[in-house]
C-alpha cells in the first residue's frame, strides 16, 4: 500500500524526489496516447474489435433462444422500416430466381424458392435490432438454414456460410449461428409473401444478428471455410460478429 | 495504514555547534496508492472515449421512440463527439469498453483486497455526518472538523460514482447482447429501455464528473496533486 519512505522526516528535495518516483510510475497511462497517433490509431481500433468479437462469439449460447413476442407486441407492418445500402428494390425476376448454392457442400447447384418451401417452416415474432439503436417487433417466417444446410449436404465443420445479394451486397455468418434454431431463410413477413422492399424472394432473418447481417434479395449462398471477403458494412468498419 | 511524513527544513548550527532539530514545515499524507491512481487516470481516459463515441453513436438515432414516425429528442453536435461516423464511433465504444470494465474491475478488487475502501465507502456511520457537510456546502453552515480523508459527503459521492459505473456496464452489456443477456434485460424492461438506462446513466455520471470537478479546483493544487503523486501535502485533517 504505503511505498516505502527514507524515513518519517524529509527535507524539502528528498519530498520532492519521493513524489517525482511516485508520479513516473503512472507513465503507463500514456500508453493510451497510441489511439491519439492517427498512424495507429486505425489498426489499434481494429485489433479492438477484433477482440470484441472474440468476445461476443464466446457468449454466444447455441441453444438460447432470443425472446419471442405476442402478435400484440408486433410492430405494424407499415411501421417496419425498410433500409438499404442502396436501392429497395433490385428488380430481381421471381420467375428466373433461384439461389447459387455452393461451397463445402454436397449437393451445389441451383435451388428454387418451391424446394426451399418444401422444408418445415418456422414463424416468429421476434426483435429487430439496428445497429443504429432502433428496434421493431416483426413477424417473420421461413425454413431453417440448418435444414437448408442439412438439405444441401452442407459440411457444418466448415466456419463460415456466406451469401451474395441482388444488390450487389454480401454477408458472412459463423457456422453457430448459421445453425440456431431461429436463423431462418426468410420468405414471408406477418404471413404474407416477403415484400421486394423487405429483401424478396428470400432473405436472411436472425434474431442473434444485428439488421446488418440480416442480408436481403438473396442470390448465392456458399458454405466455406476460409472467408474471401466478410461483409458490404464490415468493409466499411462494422463489427464482423455483432450477435445480440 | 496511510502513511505520514513531515517536510522539514534544517535549522543553522547554534553557536556551540549543536545541531538544532529541524523546524517542520509540512505534513504530507499518502492518501492515493498507486493501483488507485492508475485506475483513475486510465478509466479518466475510457470514461471520455465512452462518452464521446456513445453520443456519436446516438447521433445515428437520437431518438428513444419509435423509429416510424422519428421523433429525435436531441441533436448532440458532431463537435462534442468521437468517431465521425457510427461505425468509427463503435469501434471506439467496443475497444474502450474494455478497458473501461478493466479498470473498474481492478479498482474495485484492490480497494477490497487492500481495505483502502474503508478511507472511501460510505456506511450508515456516515449518515450523521451528511447533513452538516450540505449546510456547510450549499448554506454557508460551519465547517464540520474533518477527522479522515474523506468527508461524508465525498463518501457520498465516491461510493455513487462506483454504483454508476457499475449500471453503465450492465445497461450497456443489454445494449451490446440482448439475447445473450436477456435476464438482465427482462430486469431493465428488454432492449428498447436499456438503452433508455443506458443513457440516463451516462448523464448521472456526467453530473458526478461535474461536481467532481468543481470540488477539485476548490480544493485546491495539493489535492489534485496527491491523485498524480499519491502524497498529500498539508492535509486539513
Amino acid at each position: 500500500m504505503s511505498p516505502k519512505v527514507p524515513k518519517q522526516q524529509l527535507d524539502a528535495r528528498q519530498f520532492r524526489s519521493v513524489s517525482r518516483r511516485e508520479l513516473l510510475k503512472l507513465t503507463p497511462v500514456l500508453a493510451l496516447g497510441a489511439f491519439a497517433i492517427p498512424k495507429l490509431q486505425k489498426g489499434l481500433l481494429k485489433k479492438g474489435l477484433g477482440f470484441n468479437d472474440g468476445a461476443a462469439e464466446r457468449l454466444f449460447r447455441r441453444g438460447h433462444l432470443a425472446q419471442t413476442f405476442d402478435q400484440s407486441e408486433l410492430t405494424p407492418f407499415e411501421k417496419f422500416p425498410i433500409n438499404d445500402y442502396d436501392i429497395d428494390d433490385p428488380g430481381v425476376i421471381f420467375e428466373n430466381w433461384s439461389l447459387t448454392v455452393g461451397g463445402a457442400v454436397a449437393k451445389a447447384g441451383e435451388y428454387k424458392l418451391e424446394q426451399i418451401k418444401q422444408l418445415p417452416i418456422t414463424r416468429q415474432n421476434t426483435r429487430h435490432v439496428c445497429i443504429e439503436g432502433w428496434d421493431v417487433i416483426g413477424r417473420f417466417g421461413g425454413a431453417r438454414l440448418s435444414d437448408f444446410l442439412a438439405l444441401i449436404g452442407a459440411d457444418t465443420t466448415a466456419r463460415f456460410v456466406t451469401v451474395e445479394c441482388a444488390d450487389d451486397y454480401y454477408e458472412s455468418l459463423d457456422m453457430a449461428t448459421a445453425l440456431h434454431p431461429q436463423t431462418l431463410l426468410c420468405y414471408e413477413m406477418y404471413e404474407q409473401p416477403l415484400t421486394r422492399e423487405h429483401g424478396a424472394p428470400l432473405r436472411l432473418q436472425i434474431p442473434t444478428k444485428v439488421g446488418y447481417k440480416q442480408a436481403k434479395y438473396l442470390t448465392d449462398l456458399k458454405v466455406t471455410h476460409v472467408l474471401d471477403r466478410v461483409g458490404y458494412w464490415e468493409d466499411q468498419g462494422y463489427s464482423w460478429f455483432y450477435g445480440m | 495504514m496511510s502513511a505520514v511524513i513531515e517536510i522539514v527544513q534544517p535549522n543553522a548550527s547554534a553557536a556551540d555547534g549543536e545541531q538544532a532539530p529541524p523546524s517542520v514545515v509540512a505534513r504530507a499524507v499518502y492518501e492515493h496508492p498507486f493501483i488507485v491512481r492508475l485506475c483513475h487516470w486510465v478509466n479518466t481516459v475510457a470514461l471520455f472515449v465512452m462518452i464521446g463515441s456513445g453520443l456519436q453513436i446516438f447521433r445515428a438515432f437520437p431518438s428513444f421512440g419509435a423509429k416510424i414516425p422519428q421523433k429525435d429528442l436531441l441533436h448532440w453536435p458532431k463537435a462534442f463527439a468521437i468517431g465521425g461516423w457510427l461505425g468509427g464511433a463503435l469501434q471506439w465504444h467496443l475497444t474502450f469498453m474494455w478497458i473501461y470494465m478493466a479498470t473498474g474491475l481492478l479498482y474495485v478488487a484492490y480497494q477490497i483486497f487492500s481495505g483502502n475502501y474503508r478511507q472511501v465507502l460510505f456506511t450508515h456511520r456516515d449518515l450523521p455526518g451528511v447533513w452538516p457537510m450540505v449546510k456547510h456546502y450549499f448554506f454557508f453552515g460551519e465547517k464540520p472538523p474533518a477527522r479522515e480523508a474523506y468527508n461524508p459527503l465525498q463518501k457520498q459521492a465516491y461510493t455513487t460514482a462506483i454504483i454508476l459505473g457499475f449500471l453503465s456496464v450492465v445497461t450497456g452489456l443489454v445494449v451490446w447482447k440482448p439475447v445473450q443477456f436477456s435476464w438482465l434485460g427482462w430486469l431493465m424492461g428488454g432492449f428498447h429501455y436499456a438503452r433508455i438506462w443506458h443513457f440516463a446513466v451516462m448523464w448521472a455520471i456526467l453530473l458526478f464528473v461535474f461536481g467532481h470537478l468543481v470540488m477539485v479546483i476548490l480544493h485546491g493544487w495539493n489535492n489534485f496533486v496527491s491523485m498524480l503523486t499519491g502524497w498529500k501535502k498539508d492535509p486539513e485533517y
